[in-house]
């Protein structure tokens, strides 16, 4: 292998990153450390998944990024702009649409996106004009001159996403995209992201749902108590996790207690107890599943049913961190 | 160093001029229009008040009240409610502001590239339109209930002086609805600022009529000089109504230069 002058990597490696953080911290009053330590780089035109259960410390790290609060150590770069030292310029190349779909409920739809084009420096007719082509894109130009209060969620959802592109930016920003939406909204508004990456956008998300994480994401970061306790690709990481899990349920949350500890002797898998159901992560292709049963009938305990499951996100929470998503 | 090669593809300047501020000032503040002139509702509601307030001490309380100033006490009663009028209306920057707030559209405008003042700004100026509006309104009102301002151009006067106030004032509530967890906080925590200001002050009774410890407060806090110098424009009565207006200009001046920059800061570091 030729190894190449150590200034062409770096050439090299600033023009394809597009997000880089190193070590960001942000400690809340109260005490509350909500990012302990975080470094994230995300590849030019690439998208980059930010997955964790709520207070991980996701929307803090987006919110670093994209300016709108100061990290107390650590640094974070977007297209080479530092964003604590040059925040205009990073303002100028990056778009965020948030969880809270921030847009005004008494402007119209298109009132909404002239007002951030206009914002953006765009004169008033050409905003208008932009404003129009995202409504039509969006499918939202029926609605385009009724109150945002008027619109169900998932159209604020892509009112909100549009109001994001409005400047084109190549880098976007996006927290939690689809929380909150029925499955039809989801999916179609995954379909706009892709249409996006597709245009050589790079996006950082965050999500909760690994499917979003799985369909969209050619990288994940999992991140936990603020800090990133796993990387890599969304196979990597299911392939890490062992890929399966076993359900048994109980006739009460009492004989699943006890199945656990009959189970625990024998198996060193890790296990989740969900009321009356006990979850075992099993990997994929082990002898788990026939061991468990084997234990079980030893102890002479039948349970009332089974399911091996693919595994969800709560799963790579559990074997990550030893917790679920939904616990801090 | 290789920065040259990453330079953002934007080819705008990153720091606002000037006339960039004006203009996103402008954009923020029809944004702003917009949303009252959509609820007329707020606007009607926020008239209400002032106007029971006139019909309140006009016709319940006034007869107990003894004035000296020409035309009497309606004409001493007008000028206090239209500074009390647009001092409570800066109650409408502090709701305003903490409703962006909460909805997530400061977040919003923090990520955009934009002048940081505008969104204040921006707000503060529609609020001055309002007040514009409302003043007007609360004329029509006092004239039906029997208010003759001596001559329109101390009376022009007076409301310009009363608009300048109002505006500064509202950059001091904008600082507090930044500061408030929600909407109905920063209304909550605005009163206790404004009851002291707008009661114990010359609005609505002279002050002579009160007590000594009281007297050295309401003589000289703003809010009164501001009605003593808008009383003497209007309606004339006041001795050395120059002196007030100054005062009042002053007030409004340092008000401004104080709690605009407060809120401007509250804004950027608002977590």
């Amino acid at each position: 292998m030729i190894l190449q002058p150590a200034v062409t990597c770096y050439n090299w490696h600033m023009a394809s990153v597009a997000i880089e953080a190193r070590d960001l911290v942000k400690t809340f009053k109260g005490g509350v450390r909500a990012l302990a330590g975080v470094s994230l780089e995300v590849e030019r035109g690439s998208v980059f998944g930010l997955l964790g259960p709520n207070g991980a410390g996701k929307t803090t790290a987006v919110r670093i990024l994209t300016t709108i609060l100061r990290p107390d150590g650590g640094s974070a770069a977007v297209l080479g702009h530092d964003v604590v030292k040059q925040p205009a310029e990073v303002r100028a190349i990056i778009g965020l649409a948030g969880q809270y779909a921030a847009v005004d409920e008494n402007l119209t739809g298109l009132e909404n996106l002239r007002m951030i084009g206009q914002l953006c420096q765009l004169h008033r007719k050409d905003a208008r004009r932009r404003a129009a082509g995202l409504l039509e894109q969006f499918d939202l130009s029926e609605a385009a001159s009724r109150p945002v209060k008027t619109y169900s969620g998932g159209m604020r959802r892509r009112l909100d996403l549009a109001a994001a592109l409005v400047d084109q930016p190549p880098v976007l920003f996006l927290d939690e995209p689809t929380t909150g939406l029925d499955p039809f909204s989801r999916s179609s508004l995954w379909q706009v992201i892709e249409q996006l990456v597709g245009g050589g956008t790079t996006v950082l998300l965050t999500t909760q749902y690994l499917e979003e994480a799985d369909r969209l994401c050619d990288r994940l970061a999992v991140i936990d108590h603020g800090q990133v306790i796993a990387e890599g690709t969304a196979a990597e990481l299911k392939a890490d996790l062992g890929a399966n899990r076993l359900d048994l349920d109980f006739a009460s949350p009492e004989e699943a207690e006890k199945a656990r500890q009959v189970l625990s002797e024998r198996l060193t898998e890790p296990m989740n107890l969900r009321e009356s159901v006990l979850e075992v992560t099993i990997e994929a292709g082990s002898r788990a599943v026939i061991e468990a049963l084997r234990v079980l009938d030893d102890a002479c305990m039948v349970p009332s049913g089974m399911a091996v499951r693919e595994p969800s996100l709560d799963d790579v929470f559990l074997a990550l961190t030893g917790h679920g998503a939904d616990e801090q | 160093m290789t920065t040259a090669a990453v330079v953002a593809p934007s080819a705008r300047s990153a720091r606002p001029s000037p006339l960039r501020t004006v203009r996103d000032t402008l954009v923020i503040a029809e944004r702003n229009l917009i949303a009252y002139v959509r609820i007329p509702e707020a606007l009607f509601f926020s008239s209400v008040q002032p106007i029971m307030f006139v019909l309140l001490f006009r016709y319940v309380f006034g007869g107990a009240i003894k004035t000296t100033n020409p035309g009497g006490y309606v004409n001493y009663l007008m000028p206090g409610v239209f500074v009390q009028t647009v001092a409570f209306g800066a109650v409408g920057t502090a709701i305003g502001l903490a409703e962006d707030l909460q909805k997530g559209l400061i977040e919003r405008f923090r990520s955009l590239p934009m002048a940081r003042s505008a969104v204040l700004a921006g707000r503060t100026v529609a609020d001055l339109c309002r007040n514009v509006a409302v003043t007007a309104l609360i004329t029509g009102v006092g004239y039906a209930v029997g208010f003759r301002p001596s001559h329109a151009l101390g009376f022009l006067a007076a409301v310009l002086l009363l608009l300048l106030f109002a505006y500064a004032l509202s950059w001091g509530f904008a600082a507090v609805g930044l500061s408030a967890p929600n909407s109905e906080t920063a209304q909550v925590m605005s009163f206790p600022l404004l009851f002291p200001l707008t009661f114990a002050s010359s609005a609505f009774v002279p002050v002579q009529s009160m007590p000594g410890w009281l007297q050295a407060f309401a003589k000289y806090q703003p809010v009164s000089e501001v009605i003593d110098a808008v009383r003497g424009l209007m309606v004339g009565g006041v001795p050395d109504v120059s002196g007030h207006v100054i005062i009042s200009v002053a007030w409004a001046a340092g008000f401004f230069l104080v709690l605009a920059p407060l809120a401007v800061n509250r804004y950027r570091n608002r977590t």
